[in-house]
């Protein structure tokens, strides 16, 4: 099966040393990858990478085969979605904000009835006339990937989403977003430090460390594993 | 006190009675200073965004000229503008010297760094991942500078209040290479030097106020806006 993203021989420098260094990674359509790593491990910088946000100093990124560059690198950022750790909404209305990735499409027929039915989705359709920079963190977030699962992406990529979530809120939230990922069998590669939501959501796991990835398996076989114990800042289960 | 109360009800003669001299004078002030607002929101704008968001060489040095700009003194600006326009001047082929359109480009470049330094500003309180975000939305090069300026509209609007403020009280250049020719480059600003000068306290004061009505009304229109754009 052709993986739906990968990157090959990826090297990104920071001055004389490198920052990240990936001969292979590959997300096969259904999985959800969570990329773990301690702080500076490069797990960001191979999430921007594999959104077609940012460029590396080496190597190549296959979009369902196909090699991503400067002229189709918007045509694939447009099959991807990305949720980062703050919600990052703009200062307009909720149901704009969720409708804004479609619109940005051309997509204005229903753009507002399906962000609207997202919204819905994720507890935040009553919201939908505020002004998003009043919401709270939780309700932000909420919004945040309301807008991403409004453009049905082919990959939805998320650099560290609950993060920035109070642990109460947190739970349901996962739980609800778990529900969403299985239902709509959305591919994702997921950033995190917290094992829980390892466990939780995660088909694989890739561990990396100084830029490289160290060992992948499935979250039972890491959190088995030695390398597990050894990673500065991460959660141990348990 | 008496000179000020005095130079307030001359004002207000001068306004009601529709001084034809005044009324000029105040339309060439609001037409110079209000083009040259304009036109360096045009080229500011963008280039404050450009400096914001882009990463080159030499960008500190593009950076230091436009927070160097901001304070630019106006006579300096005048004379630079005027030795360009001079019939010997590099474009004194132009014909320009001691006319409006010279001094729409003298305060233009007073306005542009004005304009360009407090868009850079508010572009630069954005948190950067924002500028991430609106791509990973899937955002045209088009759509993503139209995202970022509607971000930062009450900035732009501050620079253009900041901007319009600093051309319409400037007097240095617009004698430089106004020349303050009666019914042609006069301003208030400096029809209220030449007032000060004959000695003609009371006509200055007037006009003094006709420019604070001016500045004000102006300011008042944008700050509306302003407020309004916060709201929404």
């Amino acid at each position: 099966m052709t993986p739906v993203l990968q990157v090959k021989n990826i090297l990104v420098r920071r001055g004389r040393r490198f920052r990240l260094r990936v001969d292979e990674f590959a997300v096969e359509p259904g999985e959800v990858v969570a990329l773990i790593g301690p702080n500076g491990a490069g797990k960001s910088t191979l999430l921007t990478i594999l959104a077609c946000l940012s460029q590396a100093h080496e190597g190549e990124v296959f979009f369902q085969g196909e090699r991503v560059d400067r002229r189709n690198a918007l045509t694939v950022r447009r099959q991807l979605s990305v949720v980062f750790q703050e919600p990052l909404l703009l200062d307009s209305s909720v149901l704009a904000n969720a409708a804004l990735g479609l619109r940005l499409r051309g997509q204005r027929a229903g753009a507002e009835d399906r962000a609207r039915a997202w919204l819905e989705r994720f507890g935040v359709g009553h919201l939908f006339a505020q002004n998003a920079l009043t919401l709270s963190g939780g309700e932000a977030q909420r919004v945040s990937l309301a807008r991403a699962f409004a453009l049905n992406p082919q990959v939805l990529l998320l650099d560290e989403p609950f993060a920035s979530i109070d642990v109460i809120s947190r739970t349901p939230l996962i739980k609800e977003f778990k529900a969403v990922l299985t239902s709509t069998k959305t591919t994702a590669v997921l950033v995190t430090h917290d094992f829980q939501e390892v466990l939780a959501l995660a088909s694989r796991v890739v561990v990396l460390d100084q830029g490289r990835i160290r060992t992948e398996g499935t979250p039972t076989e890491i959190a088995a594993h030695q390398i597990w114990g050894k990673l500065a800042g991460a959660q141990i289960p348990g | 006190m008496d000179f000020i109360v005095k130079g307030f009800f001359q004002a207000l003669q001068l306004l009601l009675r529709g001084d034809k001299e005044v009324y000029s004078i105040a339309f060439l002030t609001l037409k110079v200073s209000g083009l040259a607002t304009l036109i360096s929101l045009l080229l500011g704008v963008p280039l404050g965004l450009y400096l914001a968001v882009s990463r080159f060489r030499g960008r500190e040095f593009f950076l230091g000229g436009v927070n160097a700009g901001m304070g630019l003194p106006p006579t300096v600006v005048g004379l630079w503008v005027a030795l360009f326009f001079w019939r010997r001047g590099p474009l004194g082929f132009l014909g320009l010297m001691y006319t409006p359109t010279a001094m729409v480009i003298a305060q233009t470049v007073i306005a542009t760094p004005l304009v360009a330094g407090l868009t850079l500003s508010a572009v630069q309180q954005l948190s950067p991942k924002l500028r991430l975000q609106i791509l990973a939305l899937g955002a045209s090069p088009l759509q993503f500078w139209w995202l970022i300026i509607k971000e930062v509209r009450l900035g732009i609007l501050a620079a253009v209040m900041a901007g319009f403020g600093r051309v319409i009280a400037e007097v240095g250049a617009s004698m430089a290479v106004g020349g303050n020719v009666r019914w042609y480059s006069r301003v208030l600003t400096t029809s209220i030097v030449l007032e000060v000068n004959r000695g003609n306290f009371s006509l200055a004061l007037a006009l003094s106020f006709v420019l604070l009505f001016i500045t004000y009304s102006v300011t008042y229109l944008l700050t509306v806006l302003q407020q309004r754009r916060r709201q929404t």
